[in-house]
């Protein structure tokens, strides 16, 4: 076990395939994704179990598993932009919740100022909605390659180790924290209160609002232009290469900075447009970044450290794990849910799910 | 002098005989203790005639200081000599003050069935709910290490942070354990009843007597000195323990891991130990702080109070020293009280132009003390006092760098 949590490094490989893992060295038995994943489901499913037999309803169950991909797909905005940061830069990013926060609350800014056109088709929301969502990604990927200026690149110059990249991160997030308390103050807030968003009446007796449909779609789509990204364009492959080996890629001509400079606009970009589906799914909260930052490194660690797919399987199971819950346990719960789940992959495939080594 | 101050003055002698104690560590004890005490009777009289008026205010400082001292130890008994990367800290700190509540309270009975509810009440003396506290919190680290400690070093901080997360979240929402979001309250304080006159049957009358000329109002005094020796208990223990064998073998574990191994060290089992006793440490603080605040909650252990400025305490003061991790509490606690009067400042001056943002003035607070992490991580990373390599005063001929 001792040995393979060593070589876990940032392998940033979307490109994990079923040969790979056959081929890969410790396949054997528990610790094959195979096993994992079934396991995985096995829980999942004793969930929806628990669920129906507390009392709820198989078609209720069904909404909720619908709504956990939902919420997995608002998670996986994060989560992505997270993992790209952990395998690139190699430290856990504390603050990186704060970013959802941060973009949450800049579209909510600019929802505030600009003239409010006609909600588009059955959804809550208007054009301006759109417009402050874009602001606010390049807001907040603003911000995040001015942090990475001012206090990360010196941390990398100095070769700290990566416990202290992590503390200042964690700083950061107080930071970053209060300065969204400050301007925004500690109340809840919506994107549009008191705007009806009836619910769609879907086969199979589900419901759905349709901004939901919106958040999962929007999500879908970024993820696979993302996977294309890393796979066909020359960015993505310097920033494989980046993570993968750093010196090995600046000995071969990659500009290193420029590629985490990349990394942070696109990971603080996705969790920008993330904390803004969070909000729109249920409500603005100055704490949101810290109450879905566990979820997220769950999703992260569960996927595989630097890989974009298994942060997207990772996080859609945490949140279909989090709503099944929801039935027979306080909501408040949902974090610890995570947690258990984030463990319990931990002891049988310490390197996740989505990488190999 | 009055009778009062003079009492007061008294109590003050623990503590500042104390820090006399810990200032001359390097001489010899036949020398250090005379030295101590004529520190401490001057200092404690100093402070009784120059500065009577904030005396009080001193005195409930340096309680919080002293509480936050003793969590810094704990944390540099995990990061400091082994290099755990704990997030949460809050989560261990709150399983000792509740464990620390419910010992020592008596179940809810009468009315208060209706309004208040919890697991149990032992109405145990002060000193087994502190052992309690620090056992239970033990444990609790024990059961996270197991899973996570032999993994990569940054799974542990993601786990903590998340262990004390769920551990808040069961206090905020379990209402049959510690009465769910509601406060437990009326923790009693040890030997409260030495200010309430007759109530303590076994004090000589003689001392009744000189006690009676202070009231409840002065009870902190007494708690002062009780903190202050339990911080003395614990320094002294860990020094010794970090001076042991053991306490080598840590570093070595810490800093080279594989040498270590390689030389028979039981890597696994001593990064377990060092975690474990963190958070006894850890615990035994928040027992302290249960009875201090008399009435606790889950909002007590969130994450800034008591995980983050902790961090910065420790980092300040130097990882890898627990001189210095007494000196960061004390310093960043200063800061942290200090800020809260500009922020106050502000808020009046702000009031009449922007109130809204007047009212929010206290969260500058947290950007500040964030600012001040990432300014030590990348200016000092060692702390006002680095650690000392020499760790055994058996190596006399050995230049201390």
């Amino acid at each position: 076990m001792a040995e393979s949590a060593q070589t876990t490094g940032g392998g940033l490989s979307p490109e994990a395939s079923e040969e790979d893992a056959v081929h890969a060295r410790d396949t054997g038995g528990m610790r094959s994704r195979r096993f994992v994943g079934i396991v995985l489901f096995c829980v999942l499913a004793a969930m929806w179990l628990a669920g129906w037999y507390s009392g709820t309803s198989a078609q209720e169950m069904l909404s909720l598993t619908i709504w956990g991909v939902m919420l997995g797909g608002i998670l996986a905005l994060g989560g992505i932009g997270l993992t790209l940061c952990y395998g690139v830069l190699k430290f856990p990013n504390f603050a990186h919740g704060e970013f959802l926060t941060l973009g949450a609350y800049v579209t909510y800014g600019m929802v505030l100022v600009l003239p409010q056109s006609n909600p588009i088709w059955r959804f809550s929301f208007g054009w301006e909605l759109i417009i402050g969502l874009l602001l606010a990604a390049v807001v907040t990927a603003g911000v995040a390659i001015l942090l990475d200026r001012l206090l990360y690149r010196p941390l990398r110059r100095h070769q700290s180790p990566l416990v202290l990249l992590a503390m200042a991160s964690l700083g950061m997030e107080f930071l970053l924290r209060g300065i969204v308390y400050l301007l925004w103050g500690s109340d809840f807030h919506f994107y549009y209160s008191g705007r009806s968003n009836p619910a769609l009446h879907l086969p199979l007796g589900l419901r759905l609002q349709a901004d939901q449909l919106f958040v999962f779609a929007l999500a879908l789509i970024l993820v696979v232009a993302l996977y294309w990204m890393l796979t066909r364009t020359r960015i993505g492959k310097a920033m494989r290469a980046t993570a993968d080996n750093p010196d090995l890629a600046q000995v071969r001509g990659i500009n290193t900075e420029q590629v985490i400079a990349w990394t942070w606009t696109i990971g603080a970009g996705l969790a920008a447009i993330g904390g803004v589906m969070y909000g729109l799914a249920s409500q603005l909260r100055p704490d949101m970044g810290f109450v879905l930052l566990l979820p997220l490194f769950a999703g992260v660690i569960m996927g595989g450290i630097g890989s974009a797919w298994g942060a997207l399987v990772g996080s859609i199971i945490i949140g279909i794990a989090m709503q099944l819950t929801s039935a027979f346990l306080s909501p408040a719960y949902g974090p610890a849910v995570a947690f258990v789940l984030m463990v319990l992959v931990l002891l049988m495939r310490p390197q996740g799910l989505f990488v190999q080594r | 002098m009055e009778p009062s101050l003079l009492l007061k003055t008294c109590f003050l002698l623990v503590p500042a005989v104390l820090l006399g104690g810990l200032l001359l560590s390097g001489r010899r004890w036949l020398l250090r203790l005379p030295l101590a005490v004529v520190f401490g009777v001057v200092l404690a009289f100093g402070v009784a005639l120059w500065l009577p008026g904030i005396m009080d205010y001193l005195v409930s400082f340096c309680i919080m200081a002293t509480i936050y001292a003793i969590l810094s130890l704990g944390l540099n008994a995990q990061w400091g000599y082994n290099g755990h990367l704990n997030f949460g800290i809050a989560g261990f700190f709150a399983v000792g003050a509740f464990t620390m509540a419910l010992f020592v309270t008596a179940p809810p009975s009468g009315a208060m069935v209706a309004y208040a509810q919890q697991w149990f009440g032992l109405q145990a003396p002060f000193l087994v709910g502190l052992v309690a506290a620090g056992i239970l919190a033990g444990i609790a680290g024990y059961l996270v290490a197991q899973p996570i400690l032999h993994l990569r070093e940054d799974f542990l901080a993601i786990a903590t942070l998340g262990i004390a997360e769920i551990i808040r979240l069961i206090f905020q929402n379990e209402r049959w354990l510690a009465n769910g979001p509601q406060p437990l309250s009326g923790i009693p304080q040890p030997l409260s009843c030495v200010f309430d006159g007759p109530t303590c049957t076994w004090l000589p009358d003689w001392l009744v007597q000189i006690l009676s000329v202070l009231d409840q109002r002065d009870y902190s005094y007494l708690y002062l000195a009780i903190v202050t020796i339990t911080l003395a208990v614990v320094y002294v223990l860990l020094e010794t323990l970090v001076r042991s064998p053991w306490g080598r073998a840590l570093r070595a574990v810490r800093d080279e891991e594989a040498s270590a191994a390689m030389n028979g060290k039981p890597v696994k089992a001593l990064r377990v130990q060092s975690f474990v006793l963190g958070a006894v440490v850890i615990g035994v603080a928040g027992a302290l702080y249960a009875p201090y605040m008399v009435t606790i909650d889950y909002s007590h252990f969130k994450p800034l109070f008591a995980t983050f400025l902790v961090w910065v305490m420790l980092m300040l003061g130097g990882s890898g020293n627990n001189k210095g991790a007494i000196l960061g509490a004390f310093v960043i606690w200063a800061v942290w009280s200090g800020t809260g009067y500009v922020t106050e400042a502000m808020r009046a001056a702000l009031q009449d132009v922007a109130p809204d943002v007047a009212s929010r003035m206290a969260f500058l607070r947290w950007s500040f003390v964030g600012l001040l992490l990432a300014a030590i991580v990348l200016f000092r990373p060692q702390g006002i006092l680095p650690e000392k390599k020499r760790v055994s005063r058996f190596l006399k001929d050995v230049p201390e760098d």
